[in-house]
């Protein structure tokens, strides 16, 4: 009982670290893809879209590439930064960070789309700079939107596997996530406690979906 | 005003909008059919689109000059614009509608305090409450109140009663000619309304197509020769 508590627990601070790191990134990213036209956006939205599509393993082993010892990124990582990365908890973050990247931007984009450009055109005649329109204006207005598609991110992040699994590995006590736990219990066929697992692993996702829909339905107060 | 567009040159999707113009009106009626243009013009003078080429100086400053790469970002040429559906903030009051682009600069018309200009518009009443609970013309009004706020050098309207019936219009067009009097900010007012033009209007532009084919007063405009020329030409 107090494994599975701990491990929950664990899930959902990897998942909540992770889908923190990833929101300012994907929030100027979608900005940028709703709003402005620039060079590269079509090779950049097809690249962000690709952990959706890519067999989640195969994300990992890319990442394993690009941060093993041997790599330059990663002997830099560890050896400049002394940071340890490939089979650690941070691992794990990382791959919940990647792993709901794209879905954060995506949902984050129609959120941006959803305000009127008018309203920011007519903030900026009435004054205000770029960044004050963002804060007052955009922001605001594209939040309920904001929330869900953070809650929706922080959902698949609760979830993630493939990559985990290849970047992270099952270490219990260490990077013993929910999922990489159901995994390993029915592999040494401990069923009973794998469910356990289960029920949590639902739970978890199902509050997050479920206040995500919540957010976007609510009517502006 | 004082608004000299030169040689303003912008390809469109169906003809070429091009410009050479003194505007000097208090306020000047943008006049043509739906498309001609005369939204493109305006948002080149706010800044929301720049020309391929040309210049846009306002009374001594040069707001635009393509050929010198020179554009004075929207938020710093102090010019206000109205569009058609008003555009109210609406996560925001009334009142925060209303101080949005408010500042307390030294030299802000003494006219344009928030007082007098809820006074004019008569929104008072109003600032407490949220956006969507008011009606289209007051909606509209507190459109003008909020561009007035900011206190700006030049106020562009693009159809600013378009999407009014007819009796919210005429109750709403006093009220423009308040502002025009009461506080003597320069209108760029886009319409094609001939009522409007004639209760508002010192000069006119008409465009069409994207070429102007008029400028002058609007009692010139409305002679029933130009009329008849107006009308030739929403025909071809």
């Amino acid at each position: 009982m107090e494994e599975t508590f701990e491990i929950t627990l664990f899930t959902l601070g990897v998942a909540a670290l992770g889908t923190f790191l990833a929101f300012p990134f994907a929030i100027g990213l979608a900005w940028l893809l709703a709003r402005r036209n620039w060079w590269g956006k079509s090779l950049i939205e097809t690249l962000v879209a690709l952990p959706l599509v890519i067999p989640p393993v195969a994300t990992g082993l890319l990442l394993l590439l690009l941060l093993g010892r041997r790599s330059p990124v990663g002997s830099f990582v560890e050896n400049t930064l002394g940071l340890e990365i490939i089979f650690t908890w941070r691992a794990v973050v990382l791959a919940a960070a990647i792993m709901s990247f794209p879905l954060l931007v995506r949902s984050a984009r129609v959120a941006f789309e959803g305000v009127s450009p008018r309203l920011e055109q007519v903030a900026r005649t009435l004054g205000a700079s770029p960044g004050k329109v963002f804060a007052t204006i955009t922001l605001p207005l594209a939040a309920r939107g904001l929330v869900a598609a953070t809650l929706l991110a922080f959902a698949r992040a609760l979830g993630e596997f493939g990559a985990t699994v290849m970047i992270a590995g099952y270490i219990p006590g260490k990077t013993a996530t929910l999922s990489l736990s159901i995994y390993h219990l029915v592999q040494l066929g401990r069923d009973g406690e794998a469910l356990g697992l289960l029920f949590w692993s639902i739970a978890l996702a199902f509050g997050a979906v479920w206040l995500g829909e919540w957010f976007l339905k609510r009517r502006a107060s | 005003m004082n608004l000299r567009l030169q040689d303003i040159h912008l390809p469109l999707s169906e003809f070429t909008l091009k410009v050479d113009v003194l505007l000097k009106g208090r306020v000047t009626a943008l006049f043509g059919a739906s498309g001609s243009g005369k939204t493109t013009l305006l948002e080149i003078v706010a800044g929301l689109r720049r020309p391929a080429s040309g210049r846009v100086q306002l009374s001594n400053s040069v707001l635009t000059d393509a050929g010198a790469r020179l554009s004075v970002p929207v938020h710093r040429r102090d010019i206000g614009y109205v569009p058609q559906e008003g555009a109210l903030f609406p996560h925001l009051s009334v009142r925060q509608n209303l101080l949005y682009g408010f500042t307390s600069k030294p030299e802000r018309p003494a006219a344009l305090s928030f007082a007098h200009v809820v006074e004019v518009l008569e929104i008072g009443t109003l600032a407490d409450r949220r956006v969507a609970t008011l009606s289209g013309g007051e909606k509209q009004r507190v459109a003008f109140g909020r561009a007035l706020l900011a206190a700006p050098r030049l106020l562009l309207l693009d159809e600013p009663l378009a999407g009014l019936d007819l009796p919210l219009k005429e109750r709403l067009l006093p009220y423009l000619g308040r502002i025009r009097d009461e506080f003597a900010i320069p209108m760029l007012y886009v319409t094609h309304a001939a009522n409007e033009v004639m209760a508002l209007c010192d000069e006119v532009l008409a465009l069409d197509k994207g070429q102007v084919w008029f400028q002058g007063n609007p009692q010139e405009f409305f002679e029933p020769s130009q009329t008849v020329s107006y009308v030739v030409r929403a025909k071809s």
